[in-house]
């Protein structure tokens, strides 16, 4: 439209047409920033290099291929990727901090959403006893600087636990011994799976019934729309993943074995407690690390769920009354998912924050991306800038495939407007 | 709108790039220049390691690392005052060095070939000559270290011990896991706590670590030293000068030493025939000013500081806390059957 407007102005044209045409200024002035942001970043990147040249320093990512020569402590990214010195190279001890930093900031976010959503509820609770706990809960854990509280969870978890050489904790309750965990300071002990052949085919049959049980509750849904009708769907779907698994594991002659940890009471000292590399474990530094990032982030997000749930107006809960819905339908249908549409966005900087904060592992021996890559790898390379912006990358990642998620979240729990 | 975020993300990351051109101008004129320009001297030291670097009661630095640094201030300057302490963690200390945050790093770091050659760094001398050793609890009733197969070992991340370890039980082809910490604090509380069953660091570490244990009595360290680590000062390559004036500071110390002269008879020993120590106190020749300094430069370290021998027994020495004996150590003088060993001025 507006290049039509210029033209009848100035029929001729020429280039004073083209400067008078807010179409084709436009684009002349993204043009100029275009140069002037790749001007700039050439002027970087020369700089850089020409200092890294006056530093007499090596550059490039050929230190990826190079083996390394230090050990990492036993997590889950040693169980998926073998790290054992010289023969792991760079680009594997990367992986193994990806991995471990994933897997700390995953396992941190579905605990502390489970803890902050029943936080949140209780700060609402009618229950003196309820509310008071959750009113402590979230001024005491928000108002600690993260690291001292990780320090702190590590040094009790240390301390409470039982010695290497002990078996685990003897749990009872009212004088009825329940059994030993097998917890001591060296870590959590469980048994490991062992996949059989046949084992894809469970996997198969196990997806299959996902989809199935999803058809289910589809044409359930659509039934309920055209009839009124309701189907106990998440019931039948629920049945059909776990029948259709466990037949398929069956018939498959049950291709998973568990491998249980050993403990050694006898020999030399050193050789007595939970034998290496039988079974798995789940270190104390990866418990303190997770439980103190959860425990820090679900008091936030306690707050947003409250503030959420606050911002439903109470004509709301009135009208599903008067329809006669229950207090928990009311509570499912009605009050949260429109609470839902003020939660999500904050969640999501909660979510970010608790990646971002899981960094502060290295301060209790947590081999996270950090730790290990830009903490002992880097010392031995030696090349700050690429290492350091592979793991600004890896954050990069992690947080846009996060916001991507809640985003699209965002946009399904939206009020669709008709 | 997301177009924009990302422009502006991009933007913050060639600011922290361009950050990396700053000292330029300073690399130019010679590390020796600017220093002078500015007045003091800018050490890194370490947080906080008993006898090599670590704050006193009153809040000053003291170690033999520290004393280091206020003999360069001294030949620098001619006031072992002038030098300013930046406390590195072994994860940061090289790259403060190659970014110029510091002009000269202190701070007990082992010389090894990568770090000489890769990191665009050079060594200036040795100023102790380290070992990694082990500490146990005695209760296990491990006499040496080839009784260790199956141990778990509390260590420093960043540092060679990493490596060190891991090559030792390789060699020997034991099991172990290895806890490594940021922090020696975190490390020494691990250990303490019982998390691992072996501190393992430089034999000196350990001796300063082990005073912070609840019961260090009931410690043992393992006579085996698994590795050399020669510790010493560390300038960035390419700087001749500046480099010069490092190593023939710790020169200077060692060949006082050799020749009997210390803080104490320094004074008189400026009217000395003896033409070594007339050469070393700069009454005879243009040792100093060859090297951009005061001819005194090494009268002024002796006297502000001490020589070698002096900062070791005050520092590290018998009758300090880390008790290392230096008589029958590789850190004696040459003369006594050490390796403190330093080239002649001539």
């Amino acid at each position: 439209m507006a290049h039509d407007i210029g033209r009848e102005k100035d029929e001729g044209g020429g280039l004073a047409a083209l400067i008078y045409d807010p179409k084709a200024r436009g684009l002349l002035f993204q043009i100029i920033l275009l140069l002037a942001v790749i001007g700039f970043f050439a002027w970087v990147l020369d700089n850089t290099i020409t200092n890294l040249a006056v530093q007499n320093k090596k550059s490039g990512f050929g230190f990826l291929e190079e083996k390394s020569g230090f050990q990492i402590l036993t997590t889950l990214g040693t169980f998926l990727i073998e790290a054992r010195p010289g023969q792991a190279t760079y680009l594997d001890i990367f992986w193994i901090g990806v991995i471990n930093t994933l897997a700390v900031a995953i396992l941190g976010i579905i605990f502390a959403t489970i803890l902050g959503f029943m936080i949140g509820i209780f700060r609402l609770s009618s229950n003196v006893i309820l509310r008071g706990f959750a009113t402590v809960y979230v001024e005491v854990l928000r108002n600690i600087p993260l690291l001292l509280q990780i320090l702190f969870f590590y040094i009790v978890v240390l301390r409470l636990l039982p010695g290497k050489r002990e078996e685990g904790m003897q749990v009872g309750l009212f004088g009825i011994d329940l059994g030993t965990i097998p917890l001591n300071i060296t870590g959590l002990y469980m048994p490991f799976p062992v996949l059989g052949e046949g084992f894809g085919t469970v996997l198969m049959a196990f997806l299959g019934a996902c989809v199935l049980a999803w058809v289910v509750a589809w044409l359930a849904k659509k039934r309920q729309e055209a009839t009124g009708q309701q189907f106990p769907s998440f019931w039948v779907g629920l049945a059909l993943i776990i029948g259709i698994t466990a037949v398929a594991f069956y018939m498959m002659g049950s291709p998973l074995v568990w491998e249980h940890p050993e403990f050694r009471n006898e020999g030399p000292i050193l050789r007595r407690g939970y034998q290496a590399g039988v079974g798995s474990v789940i270190v104390p530094e990866f418990i303190a690390l997770w439980l103190s990032l959860s425990l820090y982030t679900a008091s936030f997000i306690a707050e947003i769920v409250r503030a959420g749930i606050l911002a439903v107006p109470g004509g709301q809960t009135e009208a599903s009354k008067a329809l006669g819905m229950s207090n928990g339908m009311n509570l499912r249908l009605v009050v949260i998912p429109q609470a839902l549409r003020v939660i999500i966005p904050p969640l999501t900087s909660q979510y970010l924050n608790l990646t971002k904060n899981s960094s502060l592992a290295v301060a209790i021996a947590y081999p996270d991306i950090v730790s290990i890559f830009a903490g002992t790898a880097l010392n031995q390379i030696g090349q700050e800038i690429e290492m350091i912006f592979m793991m600004m990358m890896v954050y990069l990642v992690i947080s846009l495939v996060t916001s991507a998620f809640m985003n699209w979240f965002n946009d399904r729990m939206r009020l669709v407007e008709r | 709108m997301k177009l924009r975020s990302a422009m502006g993300a991009l933007t913050a990351l060639g600011l922290a790039l361009s950050a990396t051109t700053a000292f330029s101008a300073a690399h130019n004129e010679g590390t020796l220049g600017a220093v002078e320009a500015k007045g003091s001297i800018q050490c890194g030291v370490s947080q906080g390691l008993p006898g090599f670097s670590n704050k006193d009661d009153a809040g000053n630095w003291t170690g033999i690392d520290v004393d280091y640094c206020r003999a360069v201030a001294a030949a620098v300057f001619g006031d072992s005052n002038a030098v300013k302490f930046t406390p590195l963690s072994a994860k940061e200390r090289f790259t403060a060095l190659s970014s110029g945050e510091v002009d000269i790093l202190s701070r007990n770091t082992t010389w090894t070939m990568t770090r000489d050659t890769q990191l665009g760094l050079n060594f200036a001398g040795v100023n102790y000559y380290d070992g990694q050793g082990m500490m146990v609890p005695t209760s296990l009733g491990v006499t040496n270290a080839m009784e260790l197969d199956g141990a778990s070992i509390c260590t420093n991340t960043g540092t060679t011990t990493e490596l060190n370890i891991t090559d030792f039980f390789r060699t020997n082809n034991m099991s172990f896991e290895l806890v490594a910490f940021e922090k020696a604090d975190e490390v020494v509380a691990a250990y303490d706590s019982g998390r691992c069953d072996v501190y393992t660091t430089d034999k000196s570490g350990i001796a300063a670590q082990r005073l912070k244990l609840a019961d260090p009595a009931a410690h043992t360290i393992l006579p085996e030293t698994i590795s050399k680590e020669p510790l010493g000062p560390v300038v960035r390559q390419g700087d001749d000068g500046w480099f010069n004036v490092a190593r023939w500071t710790l020169n200077c110390m060692i060949n006082a030493e050799e020749m009997g002269v210390s803080s104490a008879n320094v004074g008189e020993m400026m009217s000395s025939t003896n033409p070594g120590i007339a050469r070393l106190l700069g009454t005879e020749g243009t040792f100093g000013e060859n090297i951009g300094l005061a001819n005194n430069w090494c009268a002024n370290i002796i006297s502000m500081v001490g020589n070698y021998g002096e900062t070791y027994e005050a520092n590290v020495g018998a009758n300090t806390p880390l008790k290392l004996a230096r008589e029958g150590s590789v850190n004696a003088l040459w003369t006594n059957g050490g390796l403190m060993y330093a080239p002649p001025l001539r």
